[in-house]
């Protein structure tokens, strides 16, 4: 690390990873409840289970997006972050708001908006600590000796994440109406600004990890988020099909969400190429499988499976069935929670001034999660096709179906022991790099 | 060969358009379509109490409407066609889960008063009415059960 205020990351990416932990543990909750297994039901039912796994999960990959940027935009900028002071109290308050959240959940007060459903109140103080957030990194970046285009294109995908949190926090009395705007926040995130964040940890990544000319890198950085816009905007779209909003939105939706895999393919082709093409072999392979399986796994996850669904008459079956869950299981893992594992495992050993590049655990942390993952996947998948064609097309009723398809919940079990495995390894390796320290710090 | 700032050229304009054009369809969607359906003229005071009660209890954590929520429970959209008045505001006042005698899930033993049990049908009634371009698809066959 080349400056002292980097060490924050830590703070955040162990607060990340803690969350973590505890959002699988609330994932197995519900695979066993699918199973018929609900034996939890009259402590932690099912609703209480899915919003504390999704907020959890939303909530460890903003503390991983806050903890890269402050190792990011530090080193990009060449100068200390502006107030350590206000990164600490913001991680503290920002820890507090999400865990009063999952502790509400158990006690019924929410706002059950799926994806949002953060009691009012607390939206408000998100709000608050975000801007504080942005306020110290985007000071930062501008009393910086420089603005490198990595640093912009991350700064932005924070700021605009910010802005259009807003959108969801209006009150509609129309169903269809609430829905409309509820996408601005969860598809413009996802397939919009997010990938900003994304492109830009990973442009820092491949520039650290491959010495390709940063020129080149970043020129592919502008091309790669400008086909996520192109896209991803009209593509929100894919969300409007049916839920009471105009027709023109199928072809629309349809047209431009079939077109956003061209972003992700074009960030697995970029890493590949980039890897392929620089001379420097960084010793970090832990940090290069990540990085290389982000770009790869978030192009299977969200282009390909997004794209299996996303026409209007395969959806107008497969909407709102274990398909989804399919493809919203890959597409958050490879696209955002291998990239935040990846500023991880090549910040720490810069962090701590521990040389631990390659060892055995971290790879079978890499393949165990990984593996396990694709197994997840499929089992919901075949769990999902055969939903459709038995609900939507033969007509069974849908508790029967459910009935069913349990068996491959066993399976979805299996494999994510496998998958949990990966990530305790994952975890313990982290733990192993123990505290960040000033002697890590190095001249350019 | 593409140059770093014609790249940055390509984002930039691309971002501006393609927002501007999003804002110019959403305001479209919301002024000139979805307002002037008639569903959007019964929205009663019934109806909004209905739907807080549904964000309040967050039953879109188990269940779907316009097929949207989670995957655990039945799609509700169609639910007064498919059950009738009567058996939702049932199960909706029973003071034991629902469910649990019949499948392995249970439903959260709300045991709602009469009110907000009429308030919530009120709200599916509502929400039954929405024009959804085709959604929920019906089944092309229908299957009898071999006891
Ligand atoms: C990293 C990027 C992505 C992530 C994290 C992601 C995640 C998700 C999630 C969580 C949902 C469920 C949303 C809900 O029902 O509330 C969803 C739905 C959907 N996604 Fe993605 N997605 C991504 C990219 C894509 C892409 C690129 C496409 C298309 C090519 C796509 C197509 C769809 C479609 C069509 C649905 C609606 C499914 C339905 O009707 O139930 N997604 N996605
Ligand atoms: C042990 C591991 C896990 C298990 C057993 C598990 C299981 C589940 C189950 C059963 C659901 C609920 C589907 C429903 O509504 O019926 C769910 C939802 C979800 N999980 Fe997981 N999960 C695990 C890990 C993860 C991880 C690592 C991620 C992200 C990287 C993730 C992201 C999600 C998302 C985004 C949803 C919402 C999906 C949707 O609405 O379409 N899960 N999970
Ligand atoms: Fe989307």
């Amino acid at each position: 690390m080349k400056f002292k205020t980097q060490k924050i990351a830590y703070w955040f990416f162990l607060s990340a990873l803690g969350l973590l932990a505890l959002q699988i543990i609330y994932g197995f909750f519900m695979g066993f409840a699918h199973m018929g297994m609900d034996g939890l039901h009259d402590f932690i039912p099912f609703n209480t289970a899915r919003a504390v796994h999704t907020n959890l999960l939303v909530f460890w990959l903003l503390l991983g997006f806050m903890g890269s940027a402050y190792y990011i935009i530090p080193e990009e900028s060449q100068n200390e972050l502006y107030s350590p002071k206000l990164a600490y109290i913001q991680l503290i308050s920002f820890l507090a708001v999400g865990v009063t959240a999952i502790i509400a959940y158990h006690f019924n007060w929410w706002e059950g908006r799926k994806f949002l459903e953060i009691p009012r109140p607390l939206d408000y103080l998100v709000v608050v600590n975000v801007l504080a957030f942005l306020f110290n990194i985007l000071m930062t970046l501008f009393k910086g000796k420089k603005q490198t285009t990595t640093a912009l294109v991350l700064a932005m995908g924070l700021l605009f994440s910010a802005l259009l949190y807003l959108p969801g926090m209006i009150w509609f009395d129309s169903q269809t109406l609430d829905s409309f705007y509820r996408w601005y926040v969860v598809h413009l995130w996802v397939e919009g600004v997010w990938e900003l964040i994304m492109g830009g940890i990973l442009a820092f990544l491949l520039i650290k990890i491959t010495g390709v000319d940063r020129e080149v890198i970043e020129k592919w950085l502008y091309v790669i988020v400008g086909l996520t816009f192109i896209s991803g905007i009209l593509g929100t779209g894919h969300h409007y099909y049916y839920i009471g909003a105009p027709s023109y939105w199928l072809w629309i939706g349809g047209i431009f969400s079939a077109l956003e895999p061209l972003a992700f393919l074009a960030m697995a082709l970029f890493a590949l190429n980039m890897y392929r093409k620089g001379e420097k072999k960084h010793p970090n392979k832990a940090a290069l499988n990540w990085t290389l399986g982000a770009a790869i796994t978030s192009f299977v996850g969200a282009g390909l499976l997004g794209a299996a669904h996303t026409l209007p008459n395969v959806n107008l079956y497969t909407h709102g069935t274990l398909v989804t869950a399919m493809h919203a299981h890959m597409a958050f893992w490879g696209a955002y929670a291998m990239i935040v594992l990846a500023i991880i495992a090549y910040a720490m050993p810069n962090l701590t001034g521990r040389k631990l590049y390659d060892n055995n655990l971290s790879r079978y942390a890499f393949w165990l999660s990984n593996v396990g993952m694709l197994g997840m996947t499929v089992a919901f998948g075949v769990a999902g096709v055969a939903q459709v064609y038995m609900e939507r097309i033969l007509g069974v009723d849908f508790m029967e179906t459910q009935k069913e398809i349990e068996p491959h919940f066993l399976v979805l079990i299996l494999c994510a022991t496998g998958f949990t495995i990966g990530i305790t390894l994952y975890i313990i390796n982290f733990l192993k790099f123990g505290k960040p320290t000033d002697e890590a710090l190095v001249a350019e | 060969m593409l140059t770093k700032s014609q790249a940055k050229l390509f984002f930039l304009a691309g971002t501006i358009i393609f927002s501007v054009l999003f804002l110019g369809l959403s305001y479209d969607t919301q002024m000139n379509h979805v307002a002037n359906q008639p569903y959007e003229k019964t929205i009663t005071p019934a109806v909004i109490a209905g739907k807080h009660l549904w964000e309040g209890n967050n039953c879109m954590g188990c269940h779907t409407i316009f097929g949207e929520g989670a995957y655990y429970a039945p799609e509700l959209t169609k639910v007064i066609e498919r059950r009738g008045e009567g058996y939702v505001k049932g199960l909706l006042m029973s003071p034991t889960p629902w469910g649990e005698h019949t499948s392995g899930r249970k439903m959260v033993a709300y045991g709602f008063s009469e009110e907000d049990a009429q308030y919530l049908v009120e709200y599916f009634k509502w929400i039954g009415t929405v024009d959804l371009n085709g959604f929920p698809a019906k089944p092309k066959y229908k299957i009898e059960k071999n006891n």
